[in-house]
C-alpha cells in the first residue's frame, strides 16, 4: 500500500469500475460477477446514519466539479418528511469539455449507478430518484436503461427493493442539448419541464429542488462508487490521496498525449504521472508540453513549469490557481495556437450561456468576440486590460458559475501568456503599418 | 422580525421580507431593472447587488433573504463596481438611439446609467440587432432595445394569465415575446408598456406624441368600468394624451385595462362642442340661451308627471345631483340611473360590492353569477386571479352564466337560474365547497339583475350568501358587480323614481305611448332611443352618440377629463377626479349647465358652485361624507322571492373594447376589437 | 445562430400534428414517470418523440402546440423549451444529420479536418444540407467523448478518433446506404489507450484474473 501523499499507479483491486473499459458484459450479470449487487439488502440494514457516516468519513468529495463532501451533503436532507418526498438527482449531464468519465460508467458499467442510486436515495429518505442524462448520449442512456430494467426485473429496485423492505423507484431524463443542464438547479428545472436556467439560491435544492420537495443533486461517479465504499467501507477510500482528498477518481485525458483514456487513480497523482504512465507522454515529449487544463474547460490553464510537479487534487491544484474540477486533462502541446484554444472555450461559453441574468449573457459574447480579435492579434495592448476587466465583471455577479467558468479560462490565459498575446497585437499592427 | 445593518443603519423587517426591501427601509435606493414588487422574482438583472459581510461575493438584494445580524453594504466601492460593470453590459448591446425613444425621459435604464453609467463605450465589436414582434394595437416593440429582465414575460403569465410571452432562444440570441406571430390578447396588456424598464414595449397609440416633461398630469378616475381605477390624465395644451394608472391598493393596485387608458381617443371624435336646437326635424347649432328657451317653451307649465329623466353611465355624482334636484322642482319623480333596467336600488349592501376589491385576497371560494368578469372589470378579474394563484390553486371559483375564459382554474357550473337553485338547495357539488369555505364570496352582475326576473334572481342570491355563511362577522362577500361607473352613485343619491315615479321602462314605454312628453337624457345612451321618437328629448352630455341623435335639444357636457367630478365604484368608494383640460368648444361642467338651466327656467337651484353642490350630495347620502373609504352596508333584508325565469344569464357586456359612446368612438377600440373579439368581423357585416 | 434554431418558414410548416398510436403509448408511458400534477416534466421526451416521428427529424409548431395541449401547458412555455435546447431541429435536417464537434479538446485532434472532410465529400458548407435531403452538417460543442477525440456524432452515434480518411469512409459508406461501424474508427473498443488496457487487464480479457492484478502493471 502506498503512503499517503505519495502515490504510487493505483492496483486493480482497488479500482471501482472495473468495466471502464467495456470488455466485459454490462448487464446484470456481468455486474454481478464484479461484485456489484452483492448484500445490498445488509448495506441498507446498517441504516441511514451508518451509509451517511461511512460516506463522511470516506472523505469522497463531489466528482462533478465543486468537490463538496458527499457525506456532509447528504446529511443536509430533512431526516423525517414534512409531508413532501425527497428526490436523489443524478446529475448525468456531463458536457464541461474534456470530461467523458461518466458516460462510460452509463455505458459500461451502469448497474453501480443503479446500485448507488439506491443506497443513496435510502439514506436520504427518497423513495423515487431521477438520473439526468444529457440526450445526445442515446446509447450511454439506452445501456442504463437496461440496467435499470433488469434492477426492477430482479426485484433489486422497485417495491421492496432488494428485499430490503425499501420501495424505490428509478426514472430515466434526457436532456436535449444545454450544457447549463449540469448545474445543479438549472437541471432541476430541465426535469420540471422548463428551460434549463439556474434558479436563484437560497433556497437550496436541499430544502426547495426538485417540484418543490427536498432535493439532492449528485454527479454520476459520485453515486456510482457508494455501493463499492459502503461494501469496502470509508477508510478504504480514504486511504487514498492526502488528507481533505481522498480516494479514486477517474481521470480523462485528452489532447496532445500519446495514447488518450480515461483511467481511474488515486487522488493526489501527480500529473506527470498520469500522462506518463496512462497516457504514453505528451507527444514530443514532456518538454514539448505547453500547458495543461487541468479540470475541464471551466478551470484556468496551468503552463508547463506549473504542470512538472502538480499533484492532481483539489487543492494541489487551487493552489496553483487552477482546479480540479471533474479531473478532465486536456493537454496542449508546443504546436497548440494557445490563444484558439481558450477562444474556442470562449465561444463554447457563448453558445451555452442560458441568457438568463445579464452579465454572464451579454459578457460571454463580448469576451468571444473580444478574444476571436486576439487570435488574429486584431486588437490593442490596451485592450488585454480592457479583457481582464470584462472577465471581472462577470465573475462572481451571475447567478450560477457559469460566468465564472467563462471568465477563468480567459483570466488564465492572459495570466501565463499575455506575452503571446501581446507578440500578436504587435505583429498585427507591423503588418497593418506595413 | 429580522434586525439587520444597511450602511450602519440598524433596520428592522417583517419576516419574509428581501434585503432590497430591508434596503429601502433603511432609506437606501437600490437600482433595480427586473424586480418589480408586484411579480415574481427573477433576480436576472443583477444591477441590485449589495455587498453582505461574510459572503464572498456580492448578492441580488431582491432575492435574497434578510436575516437576523446581516450586514449589508450598498455604497462600497465592491458594489460600485459590481452595479457599473452590469451597467456595461446592459449598455453594449442597446442601441443608442434615446433621441427617438419613446421611453426618454421616463426610462429607468437611462436613469441609471446618469448613476453607474460610464460617459463613453468601452465595447468596440457589433451590437446585437433584434426583430421587432407584432404584438396588436396596443403594444409597439422595438425588441432591439430589451435588456431581458422578462418583467413583461412575468406580467403576462403572473397577473394577465396569458402565455403570449416568453423568453425564446438563449443566451445573446434570447429573445422576449412570443415564438411565432402573436397579439397579446388581453385587457390589461397596456400595463406591459408601464412595465418595461426600457423603450423596448411602448405605447402604440401613444408613439411619437410627446415627452415627459412636457405634461400636465392631473389625478382622476376612470369612468369606463365600475372599479374606480385610480388613474393619472396626461395632458398637453388642452389635449389628453394619455392616461396612466395611479397606484391604489385597494382598488387597481397599479393596473389599468386598455380600455381605461386607450378609450380616450375617442373624446377626440364625435364632440359635443356647442348647442344644439332641433328646427325644422333637423338639429341646428344654437346658443345656449336659444337651447335653454327652446326647453323652457316646452316644459312650462307642463305637469311634472309628464317629465323624466334617466341618468347615464359614466355620469358624475354632481350632475345626478342637480338633475335630481331640478326634477323636484319640475314637480317630477320619473327619474333613474339604470338604464338597463336592472332590479337593484334597495338596502345599500344589496347593490355594492360588500367584501370590497381588496377582500378578495381573503376570500378561499367565489361564486360568480351573471357576470363575465374578465369583460365587465378585468381589474377585479386580475384580482381574482392574484387570490387563485397566491393560494397555488386552492382558490375555488364557480361560474354560472354564460361561458367565458376567467384564465384561472374554475368549475363552471351552469346557464343561469336553475343551476343557482341548485346551489341553494345544496344540489349541486359547487354548494360542497362554498360550505367548506371560511369566507365564501359571491359576484352577482348585471346579467344576472337586468331581467325582469331580476328581483327573484336577487333574492335567491341574498338567500345563498346567508345560507352559505357568506355574511359573518367582520366578513360580508355579498358583492354586486356594476358595469356603469355612475351607478353605485345614482343609487345612493337616490336618482331612482320618486314617490309615484316611473322606472327606466315605464319611462320609456310612456314616452313612446306619449305620456311622458319631456324625457331628459343626462348622458344616457344605451336604452333604446326607438321609444323615444314622440317626446321632446334634452340630451345633455359629452359625445355625439345615440342619444344626441335622438335628441330635441343638446346641451354639451364635459367629459370626465374636463370636469371635477365624485364617482361611487361598485364597492360604494366615492372618489374625486379633477379636471385635466378645460371642456371642448362651448360645452360646459354638467352640474353648471343644470344649475344654470334651472336659473333659466327660472327654478334656481340653491348652489353656486361645486363645493355647494357637493354640500348637498352629503345631505343625500353619507357615502360622500367620506371620501376614498367604502363605508360598510347594513345586512337587511332584500330582493323578492319569486319565480326565476330558466334562460341563462348573459353579460350586459358583449366587447369588452366598446361599451361606452366614448370606447364606441375610439379608433383604438375599434381595432382592439378587430384584432380580440371574435364575432367582431360578423358583427361588421351584419 | 443556425438557421436550424429558427422556426422553419410557414411554407414547410405542416398544418397538423398528432403523435401515432404507437407513440401515444410511449407518450403516456413518459407521462407516468412523473409526478402527478408534473405532467410538464414530460415536455423535454415528447418534444424528441414528436421529432423522431417527423420526416426530416424536426419539430414543427403544430406539434409544440399538440404536446402543449397533450401536457396542459401554455404553448409558450413549450416554445421556449423547444428553443433553449438545440437538440431539438426546429426546421428540417437531412437524413443524416452530422454533427461535428469542435470544441477545444477535439479541436486539438484535428477537428477541423473533419470539418472540411465535410464540406469537401458533400460540397455543402456548415449548416447546408446537400441538395439530395440526404446530409446536414452542422458544428457542435461538446459531446463528451473528448478521450475519442476529434469525433462526430451521426444521428444517434458517435464516431470517434477520426481522421480525414475515416471520417471520408464514413460518409462514403453512408452515401452507399451502409451503415458504417460506430464508436472509435482508430480500432480501439473505447476509452483505453490505443495500444491497449494497461490497468484493468484482467476485466479485459487481455491479462491475468483479478486477483493476480498487481502483476498486469508492470508494464508502465
Amino acid at each position: 500500500m502506498q503512503a499517503k501523499g505519495t502515490p504510487d499507479m493505483l492496483q486493480d483491486k482497488d479500482r471501482i469500475f472495473t468495466n471502464l473499459y467495456g470488455f466485459q458484459d454490462f448487464g446484470l450479470k456481468g455486474a454481478q460477477s464484479r461484485g456489484n449487487w452483492d448484500g445490498t439488502k445488509a448495506l441498507i440494514e446498517k441504516g441511514r446514519d451508518w451509509i451517511i457516516d461511512e460516506m463522511k468519513a470516506s472523505g469522497m468529495r463531489g466528482r462533478g466539479g465543486a468537490g463538496f463532501p458527499t457525506g456532509l451533503k447528504w446529511s443536509f436532507m430533512p431526516k423525517e418528511s414534512d409531508g413532501r418526498p425527497s428526490y436523489l438527482v443524478v446529475n448525468a449531464d456531463e458536457g464541461e469539455p474534456g470530461t467523458c468519465k461518466d458516460r462510460e460508467i452509463m455505458r459500461n458499467d451502469p448497474h453501480t449507478l443503479v446500485e448507488g442510486c439506491l443506497l443513496a436515495s435510502f439514506a436520504m429518505n427518497a423513495h423515487a430518484a431521477y438520473i439526468y442524462i444529457r440526450g445526445e448520449f442515446y446509447h450511454e442512456a439506452s445501456n442504463l436503461q437496461r440496467a435499470i430494467d433488469e434492477a426492477y426485473d430482479a426485484g433489486l429496485i422497485g417495491k421492496n427493493a432488494c428485499g430490503s423492505g425499501w420501495d424505490f423507484d428509478l426514472y430515466l431524463h434526457l436532456g436535449a442539448g444545454a450544457y447549463i443542464c449540469g448545474e445543479e438547479t438549472a437541471l432541476i428545472e430541465s426535469i420540471e419541464g422548463k428551460k434549463g436556467q439556474p434558479r436563484l439560491k437560497p433556497p437550496f435544492p436541499a430544502n426547495a429542488g426538485l417540484y418543490g420537495c427536498p432535493t439532492t443533486v449528485n454527479n454520476v461517479e459520485s453515486i456510482a462508487a457508494v455501493p463499492t465504499i459502503l461494501r469496502r467501507g470509508g477508510s478504504w477510500f480514504s486511504s487514498f490521496g492526502r488528507e481533505n482528498n481522498h480516494g479514486t477518481k477517474l481521470f480523462a485525458i485528452s489532447g496532445h498525449v500519446e495514447k488518450p483514456c480515461t483511467v481511474e487513480e488515486a487522488m493526489s497523482i501527480p500529473l506527470k504521472e498520469l500522462i506518463e504512465k496512462h497516457c504514453g507522454g505528451v507527444r514530443g515529449g514532456w518538454d514539448n508540453l505547453l500547458a495543461v487544463i487541468p479540470g475541464g474547460s471551466s478551470v484556468p490553464l496551468m503552463p508547463k513549469d506549473v504542470c512538472d510537479d502538480v499533484l492532481m487534487d483539489f487543492d494541489g491544484l487551487r493552489e496553483v490557481g487552477s482546479g480540479l474540477g471533474t479531473a478532465a486533462v486536456i493537454v496542449m502541446d508546443k504546436s497548440t495556437d494557445i490563444v484558439y484554444a481558450i477562444a474556442r472555450l470562449s465561444e463554447f461559453y457563448k453558445h451555452e450561456s442560458c441568457g438568463q441574468c445579464t452579465p454572464c449573457r451579454e459578457g460571454t459574447g463580448w469576451m468571444m468576440r473580444m478574444m476571436a480579435r486576439m487570435v488574429r492579434g486584431e486588437a490593442t495592448l490596451d485592450e488585454i486590460d480592457l479583457l481582464w476587466d470584462v472577465t471581472k465583471q462577470v465573475e462572481g455577479h451571475t447567478i450560477c458559475a457559469l460566468g465564472d467558468a467563462a471568465a477563468w479560462p480567459i483570466q488564465g490565459l492572459i495570466r501565463h501568456f499575455r506575452p503571446e498575446m501581446e507578440r500578436r497585437i504587435k505583429e498585427y499592427r507591423a503588418r497593418i503599418a506595413a | 422580525m429580522p434586525k439587520l445593518t444597511v450602511d450602519g443603519i440598524e433596520v428592522e423587517v417583517e419576516a419574509g421580507a428581501t434585503v432590497l426591501q430591508a434596503c429601502e427601509e433603511a432609506g437606501k435606493e437600490i437600482p433595480r431593472f427586473c424586480y418589480h414588487e408586484r411579480l415574481s422574482i427573477a433576480g436576472n438583472c443583477r444591477m441590485c447587488l449589495v455587498e453582505m459581510e461574510r459572503a464572498p461575493k456580492p448578492v441580488a438584494s431582491c432575492a435574497m433573504p434578510a436575516a437576523d445580524g446581516m450586514v449589508i453594504k450598498t455604497d462600497s466601492d465592491l458594489v460600485k463596481k459590481a452595479r457599473n460593470g452590469v451597467m456595461e453590459f446592459l449598455l453594449i448591446n442597446h442601441p443608442l438611439d434615446c433621441p427617438i425613444c419613446d421611453q426618454g425621459g421616463e426610462c429607468d435604464l437611462q436613469d441609471q446609467a446618469m448613476a453607474y453609467g460610464f460617459d463613453s463605450s468601452r465595447y468596440a465589436e457589433k451590437k446585437r440587432a433584434v426583430k421587432d414582434k407584432e404584438l396588436g394595437p396596443i403594444v409597439k416593440t422595438i425588441m432591439t432595445r430589451c435588456i431581458h429582465c422578462t418583467r413583461c414575460v412575468r406580467f403576462s403569465e403572473e397577473v394577465a394569465g396569458v402565455g403570449t410571452m416568453g423568453a425564446v432562444y438563449r443566451g445573446e440570441d434570447t429573445e422576449v415575446g412570443p415564438y411565432i406571430e402573436a397579439s397579446i390578447n388581453s385587457e390589461l396588456s397596456g400595463n406591459l408598456v408601464d412595465l418595461c424598464p426600457v423603450g423596448a414595449l411602448t405605447s402604440k397609440p401613444y408613439a411619437f406624441t410627446a415627452r415627459p416633461w412636457e405634461l400636465k398630469k392631473t389625478d382622476s378616475v376612470d369612468v369606463m368600468d365600475a372599479v374606480g381605477s385610480n388613474i393619472r390624465i396626461d395632458a398637453r395644451t388642452g389635449e389628453v394624451l394619455r392616461v396612466l394608472p395611479r397606484t391604489n391598493e385597494d382598488i387597481n393596485e397599479e393596473w389599468i385595462s386598455d380600455k381605461t387608458r386607450y378609450a380616450i381617443d375617442g373624446l377626440k371624435r364625435q364632440r359635443l362642442d356647442r348647442p344644439y336646437v332641433r328646427k325644422d326635424g333637423k338639429l341646428q347649432p344654437a346658443s345656449w340661451d336659444e337651447a335653454f328657451a327652446a326647453i323652457k317653451a316646452k316644459v312650462s307649465g307642463l305637469d311634472g308627471k309628464k317629465i323624466a329623466a334617466l341618468a347615464g353611465d359614466t355620469v358624475d355624482c354632481e350632475s345626478m345631483t342637480a338633475l335630481k334636484d331640478l326634477m323636484g322642482k319640475l314637480g317630477s319623480a320619473n327619474l333613474d340611473c339604470r338604464q338597463d333596467g336592472s332590479k337593484i336600488g334597495g338596502p345599500r349592501a344589496s347593490y355594492i360590492f360588500n367584501s370590497t376589491i381588496a377582500g378578495i385576497d381573503e376570500a378561499d371560494a367565489c361564486l360568480i353569477v351573471g357576470a363575465n368578469v374578465r369583460a365587465e372589470a378585468p381589474i377585479i378579474n386580475s384580482r381574482l386571479r392574484k387570490r387563485w394563484r397566491s393560494t397555488a390553486g386552492d382558490f375555488k371559483v364557480g361560474i354560472i352564466g354564460e361561458k367565458w375564459d376567467p384564465t384561472y382554474k374554475n368549475d363552471y357550473l351552469g346557464a343561469g337560474p336553475d343551476t343557482l337553485q341548485e346551489i341553494l338547495d345544496g344540489k349541486n357539488d359547487f354548494a360542497k365547497v362554498l360550505k367548506a369555505a371560511e369566507k365564501p364570496m359571491i359576484i352577482v352582475g348585471m346579467g344576472a339583475l337586468n331581467r325582469e326576473d331580476g328581483d327573484a334572481v336577487l333574492a335567491a342570491t341574498r338567500a345563498i350568501a346567508d345560507k352559505y355563511g357568506m355574511v359573518a362577522g367582520e366578513w360580508n362577500g355579498f358583492n354586486v358587480l356594476h358595469t356603469a361607473a355612475s351607478r353605485v352613485g345614482g343609487l345612493d343619491l337616490g336618482f331612482v323614481p320618486g314617490e309615484g315615479g316611473l322606472a327606466t321602462n315605464d319611462i320609456l314605454d310612456g314616452a313612446a305611448k306619449g305620456d311622458i312628453e319631456v324625457v331628459y337624457l343626462l348622458g344616457a345612451d344605451e336604452v333604446d332611443m326607438s321609444k323615444l321618437e314622440k317626446a321632446f328629448v334634452i340630451y345633455q352630455g359629452a359625445m355625439g352618440d345615440a342619444g344626441a341623435q335622438a335628441a330635441d335639444v343638446i346641451l354639451p357636457g364635459a367629459a370626465y377629463t374636463e370636469k371635477n367630478g365624485t364617482y361611487v365604484n361598485t364597492e360604494g368608494r366615492a372618489q374625486q377626479g379633477w379636471r385635466a383640460i378645460f371642456p371642448v368648444g362651448d360645452a360646459r361642467e354638467d352640474w353648471a349647465i343644470v344649475r344654470a338651466l334651472s336659473g333659466a327656467l327660472d327654478l334656481t337651484l340653491p348652489y353656486n358652485n361645486i363645493d355647494a353642490v357637493r354640500e348637498r350630495m352629503v345631505e343625500l347620502s353619507p357615502t360622500f361624507a367620506s371620501l376614498n373609504v367604502p363605508t360598510k352596508a347594513e345586512w337587511t333584508d332584500f330582493g323578492k322571492a319569486g319565480d326565476m325565469k330558466s334562460d341563462g344569464f348573459t353579460s350586459p357586456v358583449r366587447n369588452f373594447y366598446m361599451t361606452d359612446p366614448i370606447s364606441r368612438a375610439s379608433v383604438t377600440m375599434a381595432k382592439c376589437t378587430e384584432a380580440f373579439v371574435k364575432d367582431a368581423a360578423a358583427e361588421k357585416v351584419a | 445562430m443556425s438557421h436550424l434554431r429558427r422556426p422553419a418558414p410557414k411554407e414547410l410548416q405542416p398544418t397538423s400534428f398528432a403523435f401515432t398510436p404507437e407513440n401515444q403509448e410511449k407518450a403516456k408511458k413518459i407521462i407516468a414517470k412523473y409526478p402527478e400534477g408534473r405532467q410538464q416534466s414530460a415536455v423535454m421526451p415528447l418534444l424528441d418523440l414528436a421529432q423522431r416521428q417527423t420526416e426530416g427529424n424536426w419539430v414543427p409548431t403544430v406539434a409544440m402546440d399538440y404536446i402543449a395541449d397533450m401536457l396542459e401547458m401554455p404553448a409558450i412555455r413549450v416554445y421556449e423549451v423547444a428553443t433553449f435546447y438545440t437538440m431539438y431541429n426546429l426546421a428540417p435536417v437531412g437524413k443524416n444529420f452530422i454533427q461535428v464537434c469542435t470544441t477545444t479538446p477535439c479541436w486539438l485532434r484535428g477537428s477541423a479536418d473533419v470539418v472540411d472532410t465535410c464540406k469537401k465529400e458533400l460540397g455543402i458548407g456548415v449548416g447546408e444540407t446537400t441538395e439530395d435531403g440526404q446530409f446536414t452538417m452542422i458544428e457542435v460543442e461538446c459531446l463528451g467523448a473528448c478521450v475519442n477525440a476529434p469525433m462526430m456524432q451521426i444521428n444517434d452515434d458517435y464516431y470517434e478518433d477520426l481522421t480525414a480518411e475515416s471520417t471520408k469512409a464514413i460518409l462514403d459508406a453512408l452515401k452507399k446506404g451502409e451503415k458504417p461501424k460506430t464508436g472509435p474508427q482508430s480500432g480501439r473498443k473505447g476509452c483505453e489507450p490505443i495500444d491497449g488496457p494497461k490497468v484493468l487487464k484482467a476485466f479485459c480479457g487481455c491479462g491475468a484474473a483479478p486477483q493476480d492484478a498487481d502483476a498486469s502493471e508492470g508494464d508502465a
